[in-house]
């Protein structure tokens, strides 16, 4: 395979090809029943929180928004559950930190349709200008569902000294276990590409690209079908290698144009806006009705899950509702377990199964003791200098230079003289590396102290 | 709380991205490079005997009993699991002759670990290849034993030490010369390919050095056998191809531009390449990982030093073989070799132009073609040189 992409000479340079695991491809999206409570962080993407507009002991209709800011950076909050607000207060978040959230107790029986919003017909979605775009993009609260959780909106909106003229749509889905972009290209592709149409009109892009792994070769048809039947002419699908991490910005581009972002610049400087499938899909579904995002697709997987596959889950439902109605085995001291949120690559272990799903979730992973036993009982070595994580970083970093700098603390030196700041953190090294050594976490150790520096001077 | 969990008692563990792991391990490539050594073992002691046998054993256990009692005392990290010492071992006993006494391999194998690998720490931290730094002591310390090399196929060397083998520690090794006189063979010269050319100005046919079968040769495995051993590890990924590739491409370069020069006083190429230890050396010696570069540039530089210097060495000094110091050389240059050859990150390259062909163009002027309905490229036609 890596003779091949070699040859055919159409992706980035290095990389890794972990096992798949998407043994959730062919299952269709089922829906979550709501859960007892369902709780709302006001944090939950990059930028400024927003301040509830709702009181304790308030009804909400599903779809109503209960959070709002007046920051640019910031996105509201819809509420995704008809009920009784019952409380704001702290609950604890995936991060770690409790952070003040707004606790939701859906009626019996609530139906699962949004009842708020007022839909906009053809004519006056026609009549909508890049800036009214933008505002009903900002309305319905969306962010970035491939995992970052950056307001919509800003990402779309174009700096004035730039000029946009394509939108690469990331289909990718290069982690492990995670199907639920494949599944939403499959399923809702017409929604798809109403909403890059959208994203395009927004941005003033004069074509689209989906790039899609070729690992999902239904989804690619799916959308060639949509595009097709909505007789769109400026929208292409690639199928691009399969291969980690090819869902990166960088990487992707590298793969579709052949051409290095420099490094510190945006894809704006190139002329190009990058949004996720699941994204644009969501868009393509929410602008015309005019609701705000109250769910969203998630791949409930690992060895940990009985019925692992991809759920509609309403946001704001516990880990511990999804695990229960997932099936996971009966929860013990005995069978201690691992619950990721996002892809094993990049994904991050949660302290407590109350938090919640919010928006940037886009996989639950769950992993029993004796799934880890292998990998915790391996012993880390010193570092034998095999150059394997040089020949897997796809940002032509050297790691293992960089692992023994970050081990005598010369974390100034790696960001100097190594290039520390390109790394972003996708894992390859520490995969590949056969010393067990843990190279990405300490890069993030050195990362975070000097950002700290960085910000005492 | 107000909410309770539901799950009471549900632990939950917390781990650091990434939670997957690729099963490649240090024992796993260790452990391969040993099977890889096997094959070249087995016929090493078909060439030579018992004595090959126990020479390998001696020597392997010496390196062990070493590495235990460094890891023991706290002084090296790792362990005996790892099969590091055991590569040194095997390789060390490899690069010496036969018959070369078992007290003094103990002693090679003694000094590999200690001076090659504790004194720095362990695995992954030496500087020098360790085999080669016991080779290295030897050389200097019984130059003479290391010299003597014994014909291989000899009659009867599967139940007949080679009496230098045997002998006491502290202790003249038995004459060899007068053992083989004895048995009515000295016809056959105990002299290496390479030391007949130096001293005595014969070449060895290229059949001969390749397969090592024919003829009573003083040699070691035949370097066919370890380029398969290589093409295995190397497929595997166990071995990184560019450092024999490139120890061989330029060995074999600045033979040929000597050979081209002056035919007559120089050897021809491929008896550079096939005689004495070079395709050991390329193949086990130069790749070991800790003493090598990391950097893909840096392991073609490194490479290319070797090789230059084990044909300088072999033509300009007085000592036959030269690829042993060349090794030892390249590994003390790896460090600077590392700084001048790190890789450019990714958009640091300064170029922002399309490396390669791409599937799709990032001018906008192809773009308002596009627009215009014109034919878009598809990726199958998008051939170089063929611009639709």
């Amino acid at each position: 395979m890596k003779l091949l992409n070699f040859l055919r000479g159409e992706t980035f340079a290095r990389g890794i090809h972990p096992p798949e695991h998407k043994d959730t491809a062919a299952t269709a999206i089922r829906r979550l029943p709501y859960a007892p409570r369902l709780t709302v962080p006001l944090s939950q993407h990059i930028g400024k929180t927003p301040r509830p507009i709702v009181s304790v002991g308030q009804e909400v209709v599903r779809g109503q928004p209960i959070a709002r800011s007046n920051d640019w950076l910031s996105v509201p909050h819809h509420a995704p559950a008809t009920g009784v607000v019952e409380a704001i207060d702290l609950r604890p978040s995936a991060r770690g930190p409790w952070v003040e959230s707004i606790v939701i107790r859906p009626h019996s029986a609530a139906t699962q349709e949004d009842l708020w919003g007022t839909p906009r017909d053809r004519d006056t979605m026609d009549a909508m200008t890049p800036a009214d775009i933008l505002q009903a993009i900002w309305d319905t609260g969306m962010v970035g569902l491939g995992g970052a959780a950056f307001p919509t909106h800003a990402k779309l909106t174009v700096p004035k000294q730039s000029k946009v003229h394509t939108l690469v749509v990331n289909g990718c889905e290069c982690e492990p276990y995670l199907t639920c972009d494949h599944r939403v290209m499959v399923e809702e592709a017409d929604f798809l590409v109403a909403g890059i149409r959208y994203a395009m009109r927004a941005t003033g892009a004069v074509r689209g690209i989906v790039g899609v792994e070729d690992n999902k070769p239904d989804a690619v048809t799916a959308i060639r079908k949509a595009i097709a039947a909505a007789g769109a002419t400026d929208i292409f699908v690639e199928a691009v290698p399969t291969k980690y991490p090819q869902g990166s910005e960088k990487m992707l581009i590298m793969s579709l144009f052949g051409i290095e972002i420099p490094s510190g610049a945006l894809p704006v400087s190139l002329g190009m806006v990058m949004n996720n499938v699941g994204t644009l899909a969501a868009l393509g579904r929410l602008l015309p009705a005019g609701q705000g995002l109250t769910e969203r697709v998630v791949t409930i997987a690992g060895p940990g899950v009985k019925r692992p596959g991809d759920y509609r889950v309403p946001l704001g439902t516990p880990l511990s509702f999804v695990l229960d109605w997932a099936g996971t085995p009966a929860a013990g001291p005995a069978d201690a377990r691992q619950v990721i949120l996002g892809g094993p690559m990049m994904g991050q272990s949660v302290t407590s199964l109350d938090t919640p799903v919010t928006k940037g979730v886009s996989g639950i992973l769950v992993f029993r003791r004796e799934d880890m036993a292998t990998s915790d009982r391996r012993v880390t070595y010193p570092c034998i200098k095999c150059g394997e994580c040089v020949e897997s970083c796809p940002m032509g970093l050297n790691p293992s230079t960089l692992g023994m700098l970050a081990a005598k603390r010369e974390y100034e030196t790696m960001g100097e003289n190594f290039h520390l700041g390109d790394c972003f953190e996708c894992g390859c090294c520490t995969y590949v590396c056969p010393s067990n050594i843990p190279l990405v976490q300490q890069f993030r150790v050195a990362k975070q102290v000097l950002r700290e520096r960085a910000m005492a001077q | 709380m107000k909410n309770k969990p539901l799950h009471p008692g549900a632990a939950v563990e917390i781990r650091s991205a990434p939670h997957v792991k690729a099963p490649r391990s240090v024992e796993q490539i260790m452990r391969n490079v040993v099977y890889s050594l096997l094959p070249i073992c087995g016929f090493f002691v078909f060439q030579y005997g018992i004595s090959a046998a126990f020479s390998i054993v001696a020597i392997t256990a010496s390196c062990l009993a070493t590495e235990r009692f460094f890891v023991k005392t706290g002084t090296q990290s790792g362990s005996l699991s790892d099969f590091s010492a055991t590569i040194t071992g095997i390789l060390l006993a490899l690069t010496l002759p036969p018959g070369f006494p078992l007290w003094m391999g103990a002693v090679a194998g003694f000094i590999a670990i200690a001076l090659g690998k504790a004194l720095f720490g362990g695995i992954g931290f030496n500087v020098f290849n360790p085999a080669l730094v016991g080779r290295a002591f030897v050389q200097a310390a019984f130059p003479v034993a290391i010299a003597t090399y014994t014909p291989s196929f000899l009659p009867g060397r599967f139940g007949e030490f080679i009496p230098s083998s045997l002998a006491w520690p502290l202790m003249v090794p038995a004459d060899t010369v007068a053992w083989l006189h004895a048995k009515q063979l000295d016809a056959l010269s105990g002299a290496t390919p390479l030391a007949k050319w130096k001293f005595d100005g014969i070449l060895a046919s290229a059949g001969e050095l390749l397969s090592s079968m024919s003829g009573h040769m003083a040699v070691g495995p035949s370097p066919v056998l370890i380029i398969l051993c290589g093409v295995y590890l190397a497929l595997r990924r166990f071995m990184d191809w560019r450092i024999p590739l490139a120890i061989v491409g330029s060995a074999g370069l600045t033979a040929w531009i000597l050979f081209a020069i002056d035919p007559h006083s120089y050897p021809n190429p491929f008896f550079m390449l096939f005689s004495g230890g070079l395709i050991l050396g390329a193949v086990y010696m130069a790749t070991d990982m800790a003493t090598s570069p990391v950097t893909p540039g840096g392991m073609w530089v490194y490479g290319a030093l070797i090789g230059l210097l084990t044909v300088l060495i072999r033509y300009y000094s007085g000592l036959p073989e030269g690829v042993m110091y060349a090794i030892l050389l390249g590994n003390a240059a790896t460090p600077l070799i590392e700084r001048i050859t790190q890789p450019t990150p990714f958009g640091k390259s300064g170029l922002l132009s399309p490396k390669r062909r791409a599937t799709y163009p990032l001018h906008p002027e192809y773009i308002s073609r596009e627009e215009a309905n014109a034919v878009t490229p598809k990726k199958k036609s998008f051939k170089p040189g063929k611009k639709s």
